[in-house]
């Protein structure tokens, strides 16, 4: 085959990407060359072109800030424990679901707890804000048993917690989508034998049931991998107030305020470079481990 | 179905009955609370005597919000944002799955232009210098700064081309033989054997247009530019209702605490009228993506 003939029929399918192309190269590649504001002294009026260069100084100064260790840490345990509590959460939640053996009520139960997570955090946010009020339902239900009113998104004893509380909310019902998918693959004549062989039922769900979904939680926790630096921007940005900075600040809210809401462009540019850094390889080693250990490529 | 009437089966099944009912019901709970606060008359709402009832049930506090021109623009600005979003996402989705589900040797090059997209998707160039991009376009309040910037949204098409390659290569190879195109392949045989896929991606790529609000919070400079959900958070979370056309004379009639509680029931209703779709393609859609062999 000639390349001419070769064009004739391939033309369309480069004709095709182009326009992908150039949107890709536009708003994902072109942005990929402003990171070199992380190492200038950058300022919107002279451009990435003109600003100038200070070397590692950005970094420097960045390491050195008190901050930087704090939103660090803050960012690798609000994510770490959210990722812990979806996934032990969705395994339990999809093998009750799975043992519940009426229909109806799995289905009812199921549109019940998927619906948080097709929601935005600006209305779960607006939600959270009024139920969790030093008034709201929830201290007023406190205070009617006895106990004292806390402060849960103002107080830096609880801010962590309704954080992941709040995630787990969102997100737990949507995971288990892929447990239960995983659980109706299980051969039932495996069930079956086993209940022949006078296995009970949790004899089964421990030698059956959770065999056959461990492909599974292998594949998801070395996708999670990808996701130990995503303590959620949109939530804690909705959520957080400066009293709680200390211990809810994370990497994503301070690139923010620091970049666009104080303008200090250089050091936000550091910031989320770092950031990018280390994500891409957490999430090339995800792919690599899914793929080593679970047999799952994404292409 | 094996039956287990053991005594500790059956005490289990009820317990687990139980268990579950409790958990979906705590999920529920914040919006029914939240819902019946909308309905309730000023005092009631203010003093926090409303639990999961309305009380001194009222609809006023949606007249309020439906009244509001700030509100009604910015309902406005968010139809738009959906149905150009969307549609621009699932243009290029198709048309950028469709050449990269063929084999190497039917489209050269594939390797390169798959990893283009893979890095791209990996590696992120971060906030800020994204915001430059944007505001050296001249998008900043603008309907492009909200669609363009993610008019390809990457792992959405990837999951399209998947799909694409599980399309018997038979039906394709005979139309080629009849003198089709690609552009008629795409057209009359990839589209419509995807429809499911379709359906799903496109429900997924609404919702998103939907829910987005961070980026108009940057891009737009102007209040009055705001999609509903980022409009909704000068309400919900700065608890602003000054410049947000609501009459302060009202509030003295009205609970503040109501009215927000209408205004965020009115930004989830779009998704609760979606929902039956949600539920029923994105089961289908997630396994999809993520239990394939």
């Amino acid at each position: 085959m000639t390349l001419r003939q070769y064009l004739r029929r391939a033309w369309p399918l480069y004709a095709m990407i182009v326009p992908g192309i150039v949107f890709v190269l536009l708003f994902r590649y072109y942005p990929m060359y402003g990171i070199v504001i992380a190492f200038q002294d950058f300022s919107p009026a002279k451009g990435f072109l003109h600003s100038p260069w200070v070397g590692w100084e950005n970094f420097e100064f960045l390491f050195s800030l008190p901050e930087f260790g704090r939103v660090f840490r803050n960012t690798l345990i609000i994510a770490v424990a959210k990722i812990v509590a979806d996934q032990v959460g969705a395994i339990i939640l999809a093998l009750l679901l799975n043992e519940a053996r009426l229909m109806l009520f799995r289905r009812t139960i199921q549109t019940m707890i998927y619906l948080p997570y097709f929601l935005s955090w600006i209305v779960l946010g607006g939600i959270l804000l009024d139920i969790l009020a030093p008034h709201g339902i929830l201290n007023q239900a406190i205070a009617s048993l006895g106990g004292e009113r806390q402060l849960f998104l103002g107080s830096n004893n609880w801010f962590r917690g309704t954080v992941i509380v709040s995630g787990f909310w969102k997100n737990v019902g949507f995971s288990t989508i892929i447990y239960l998918a995983a659980l109706t693959a299980i051969n039932p004549v495996l069930h079956e034998a086993s209940a022949i062989d006078g296995a009970g039922r949790f004899r089964r769900i421990w030698h059956i049931t959770l065999p056959g979904i461990r492909p599974t939680m292998v594949l998801l926790a070395a996708l999670s991998l990808g996701d130990v630096l995503e303590a959620g921007f949109e939530q804690i940005l909705t959520l957080y107030s400066p009293a709680v900075y200390r211990t809810g600040d994370i990497i994503d809210t301070h690139v923010y305020r620091v970049g666009l809401v104080s303008a200090q462009h250089s050091l936000a540019g550091a910031v989320g470079l770092f950031k990018s850094f280390i994500s891409f390889f957490l999430i090339a080693l995800s792919y690599y481990l899914a793929d080593r250990f679970a047999g799952y490529r994404i292409l | 179905m094996i039956r287990d009437s053991s005594w500790f089966s059956r005490f289990f099944d009820g317990f687990n009955y139980v268990l579950l009912t409790v958990f979906a019901l705590l999920c529920l709970a914040p919006m029914v609370h939240i819902f019946a606060v909308s309905l309730s008359g000023r005092a009631p709402a203010t003093a926090g005597f409303v639990s999961f009832w309305p009380i001194d049930f009222t609809l006023e506090n949606y007249e309020e919000v439906m009244g509001s021109r700030t509100f009604s623009r910015s309902f406005i600005i968010s139809v738009a944002r959906v149905l150009s979003g969307t549609s621009l996402n699932m243009f290029l989705i198709i048309l950028t799955a469709y050449p990269l589900s063929k084999t190497p040797r039917a489209f050269k090059g594939r390797a390169i232009f798959v990893w283009f997209f893979v890095f791209a998707m990996l590696f992120n160039g971060g906030l800020i210098p994204t915001f430059f991009v944007v505001r050296n376009l001249g998008l900043l309040n603008t309907l492009g700064s909200l669609i363009l910037p993610n008019a390809l949204p990457i792992f959405s098409m990837i999951l399209m081309m998947n799909f694409f390659r599980s399309v018997p290569k038979e039906l394709e190879e005979s139309a080629f033989i009849d003198g089709a195109s690609h552009w008629r392949v795409l057209w009359h045989i990839y589209i419509p054997l995807s429809l499911p896929a379709i359906a799903t991606l496109t429900l997924l790529s609404a919702v998103n247009h939907w829910n987005a609000w961070f980026d108009a919070l940057i891009y737009m400079t102007d209040v009055a530019n705001y999609p509903m959900q980022t409009y909704l958070r000068t309400i919900v979370v700065e608890l602003d209702l000054t410049n947000v056309g609501i009459d302060p004379r009202d509030l003295q009639r009205l609970s503040d605490r109501a009215i927000r509680g209408a205004q965020i029931i009115v930004a989830t209703v779009p998704i609760l009228v979606v929902y039956p779709f949600l539920q029923r393609y994105f089961i289908s859609g997630i396994v999809l993506g993520a239990v394939k062999e």
